[in-house]
Parts: C-alpha cells; sequence; structure tokens
C-alpha cells in the first residue's frame, strides 16, 4: 500500500481567506466570533456566529458564474482552488482522469432552498429559481471543483453531519493509499447562515449565547460556523518525485457507529473509532502526542469525549496534548473536520500546538492537557483528529509529521 | 401554583414524551421519567408553545424534575402577564 502525502492546504472561515491567516489566528488563540451579519438575528436567542466577515463572491467568482453557486460550494472551489495551487501540481490528461475529488457537506445550499421556500410559503409566489436544485444539492462543491479544474476522475459527497469531511477525507486516503485514485482534493464544506437553519439549532438548545469554551466547566456550547476546507492528497513517492512541500502525511482512518441515541453521543463509539484510527496506522497509542478534539464545547460532548480519550489510551491520556481549535473557527458542520485536519496538519507541520481558546474553568469531567489560551511549541510525530457526529457516527483520522 | 397550570405542564410532558399522564406527577424526576436531554428539549418546546412563553435556556440548565419545571413555567407566565398589563 502507499503512503499518502498532504502536499496542498486551503482553507475560508471565519479566521481568514487563506491558511497563512487561518494559521495565524490559531497560533494567536484567537477566535473569530462576533455579531452574526449574514442573517437576520432579530428572531435569534443567540446573536454569535463564525462568519466569513464580509465575504461577497466578487473577487472570487464573476457575477453570471457566482449565479449558479450557492455560498457553501463557493466557499469549496476557492479552497480547493489554494490547496491546489499550495500543491504545485501539474495536470496532466492522465492524472486528470485518475484524480478523485471526495468532498463532505451537511446542509448543503440550504440558503438558496431557505430563499424558495419563503417564496413559496411566505411571498405567495407560485414558483421558485430554476437554479435551487442545483444551488441547494450537497454535491455542488464537489461538481464546481471537478469543473474547476477539468477533473474527470471519481467524484462524491458524503454527509453525515458533523463528521462529514472526516469521512470523505478518510476515503479519499483510503483511495490514495490503494491505488484507486493516484491524486485526491478532498474536504468539506458548509454555509448554515439561514434564519430557518439557525432557528432549528436554537430549538435544540446546544448554541452559547456568548462563546465556545471547550473543556472549561463554564461551557454553555456551540457557536456555529462556517466556511471550508480542502486537501490535495498524493502519494508520498510521487509528492517527492516532483519535489512537492509534504505538510504531513495522512496514515489512518478510524470509523464506527454508537448505535445508541441520534444526539446523545456515547464514549465506547467514540473510542472505538480512535482505537479503529490507530489499528489502521498501525500505531501504538503511545505514538500520539497530540489529538484535535471533537471538542464542540457542549455539556454532553467534552466529558463523553474526555471519557473516550481515556478509555482508548489509558495512562497515555495524560501525556498528549487536546485542543479544540472549534473554540476559534467554530462549529462548521460539514466543514468542520476538515478545517480541524488543516489545523492538525499545521500542528505537526510547524510543531506548535493550537490551543483551546476561551477556557476558564477545569472541569473534573475534562481533565485533559487541553492546551489553555495560549499556543504550544513541541514537536509531535503522530496525531489524531476526532470527528463525532449527531446520529452516532463517528470518523477519526491519524496523521504524521512530513 | 394553580392546579390547572401543573395538569397543563404534566400533560405537555406526557404526551411529548407518549406516556400515560398517571405516570406523571408534581413529584416526578426527569430521571424516573426517562426524559433524557433531547426530550428535555423537546418538553421545553411543547411548554412554550403551551403556554406562549419563551423559555431561555439559561432558565432550564438546573431544572431535573416537574415541580422545578411548573415553577419556572409560572414565573415565565406571570412575568409576561405582568409586561402584558404594564404595556396596556
Amino acid at each position: 500500500m502507499r503512503r499518502v502525502a498532504i502536499t496542498g492546504l486551503g482553507a475560508i472561515c471565519a479566521l481568514g481567506r487563506n491558511v497563512e491567516e487561518f494559521a495565524r489566528a490559531l497560533a494567536e488563540g484567537r477566535p473569530g466570533f462576533g455579531p452574526i451579519e449574514s442573517a437576520d438575528r432579530s428572531q435569534l436567542r443567540f446573536q454569535h456566529g463564525a462568519e466569513v466577515k464580509g465575504y461577497s463572491h466578487t473577487p472570487y467568482f464573476e457575477d453570471r458564474v457566482a449565479d449558479f453557486i450557492d455560498r457553501f460550494a463557493q466557499f469549496a472551489v476557492i479552497a480547493a482552488r489554494e490547496a491546489v495551487a499550495d500543491s504545485g501540481v501539474e495536470w496532466t490528461l492522465e492524472l486528470r482522469e485518475s484524480a478523485a475529488i471526495i468532498t463532505g457537506s451537511c446542509v448543503g445550499g440550504q440558503s438558496t432552498e431557505d430563499i424558495g421556500f419563503q417564496d413559496i410559503y411566505k411571498l405567495g409566489r407560485n414558483r421558485v429559481h430554476p437554479l435551487t436544485i442545483p444551488k441547494t444539492m450537497a454535491n455542488a462543491g464537489a461538481s464546481h471543483i471537478s469543473m474547476e479544474f477539468g477533473i474527470v476522475g471519481p467524484s462524491f459527497t458524503l454527509s453525515t453531519a458533523c463528521s462529514s469531511a472526516a469521512h470523505a477525507i478518510g476515503q479519499a486516503f483510503w483511495m490514495v493509499r490503494s491505488g484507486a485514485a493516484d491524486l485526491a482534493i478532498t474536504g468539506g464544506s458548509e454555509a448554515p447562515f439561514s434564519v430557518g437553519i439557525l432557528k432549528a439549532w436554537e430549538a435544540m438548545r446546544v448554541v452559547s449565547p456568548d462563546t465556545c469554551r471547550p473543556f472549561s466547566k463554564d461551557r454553555h456550547g456551540m457557536i456555529l460556523g462556517e466556511g471550508a476546507a480542502m486537501l490535495v492528497i498524493e502519494p508520498l513517492d510521487a509528492a517527492r518525485a516532483r519535489g512537492a512541500r509534504i505538510h504531513a502525511e495522512i496514515v489512518g482512518l478510524g470509523m464506527s457507529a454508537d448505535a445508541g441515541h441520534i444526539t446523545q453521543p456515547s464514549a465506547a463509539g467514540a473510542t472505538r473509532a480512535m482505537r479503529a484510527a490507530l489499528r489502521d496506522a498501525g500505531l501504538a497509542p503511545e505514538a500520539i502526542g497530540y489529538i484535535n478534539a471533537h471538542g464542540t464545547g457542549t455539556s454532553a460532548n467534552d466529558p463523553t469525549e474526555t471519557a473516550a480519550i481515556r478509555a482508548a489510551f489509558g495512562a497515555h491520556a495524560d501525556r498528549l496534548a487536546v485542543s479544540s481549535t472549534k473554540s476559534m473557527h467554530g462549529h462548521a458542520l460539514g466543514a468542520s473536520a476538515a478545517l480541524e485536519c488543516v489545523a492538525t496538519a499545521l500542528a505537526l507541520r510547524d510543531g506548535l500546538l493550537p490551543p483551546t481558546a476561551n477556557y476558564r474553568e477545569p472541569d473534573p469531567e475534562c481533565d485533559l492537557d487541553v492546551v489553555p489560551n495560549e499556543a504550544r511549541a513541541v514537536e509531535v510525530e503522530y496525531a489524531l483528529s476526532n470527528s463525532f457526529a449527531f446520529g452516532g457516527l463517528n470518523a477519526v483520522l491519524a496523521l504524521r509529521r512530513g | 401554583m394553580s392546579d390547572e397550570l401543573i395538569q397543563r405542564v404534566i400533560k405537555a410532558i406526557a404526551t411529548t414524551k407518549r406516556i400515560p399522564i398517571e405516570s406523571v406527577t408534581i413529584d416526578s424526576t426527569f430521571l424516573e421519567l426517562g426524559i433524557d436531554s433531547m426530550d428535555a428539549v423537546e418538553v421545553l418546546f411543547a411548554l412554550e408553545g403551551e403556554f406562549d412563553i419563551n423559555i431561555p435556556d439559561d432558565e432550564v440548565r438546573s431544572v431535573r424534575g416537574i415541580r422545578q419545571m411548573c415553577e419556572g413555567v409560572e414565573r415565565l407566565v406571570l412575568a409576561k402577564s405582568g409586561a402584558a398589563k404594564g404595556s396596556e
């Protein structure tokens, strides 16, 4: 089986419009939260979100092109462009045929759908815009990336709520590792800021009224986010042969289902996914130095994830660093795992572990080394990136320093 | 607290959880009734509709049983009627 290198990174989210800005905010432990601007918040109990502030398609897409692409898919293309440019890959006919595109998205182009439904139900119109379907479909991100680069190989989209991008990156990793694809563009994108969706999150009572404080005793929930992150991955040998910069390697994928409750997470399910990732990578638990946690900052996730890490790592749980970058880029649902995979790759590459921001008070139920508030310079060889979705579908990626 | 308010709260909980109304009393706890966190969120949704009130997240974090729930609902109903009178 082939080793798999990450040679391109791209990101757009509340922390910045590119990987450099994203990395700087993570290093500074600076959250990207603020009053929600892209949806009317007058009807909302919570007011804060992690948006791509002041976003307009103008510098990225011509008006007529943007007409066809929902905000979530625009983010996907923007991140893919950066990742491809970063990788320095040269497209040949052969590579275009053997490259894969696998993206994750939880809610797809729902803000486009929201506008159409308002037309029908609220404004009493008898028709919706003809591009509502192609803009709404969750695979629009993958489709527009394929058209952008003329990639004609296997391309599809996965939707597993908050684990979507981890499942997507994991499948792409397995395809490149097995030889089913010679390169992949993979990640996730999301743009969930419409009043309808925000009201639905409000009703779940898991969104914080102020900020996101993962693992802190005074945490009050998540902050919703948006954006995209994409990776270019390819066989390590091919990357070395063409002199590409190797940000990190992907070395393992572990997946599991809780088979328990539709929203309440299970420590056993999360433990199984982490163990499966270690097994897939051929690693002992003691090899792991850092975990980018699912870390939503909800009352349910953080103690459950702590228990799961303790079960998977035993005594080593007290010797590894764990942080939640959702404390800065927010919970971008189907894009989250991709943003976190990029954050994990950067942590390995730069020898700088991103902190858990907004942390104030130790919680005996979350008694791990959570790298509170300040990034930590330490060289780590192997790391995990955890994703545990509503619906109990879990995916964990294992990465190695490049 | 009026009996009527208590009965309306109990009915909303029994209907949401789809359990016999007789199985719910003023002294029942969520634990006894098997109400988990997602059930609780649905119960709050039902109570907001039943009483036309808005139940903030921080009002409910410590609520563990029916009596506490009734007291909280009563407080919010009174606050609403007080506000309505004040604005007349």
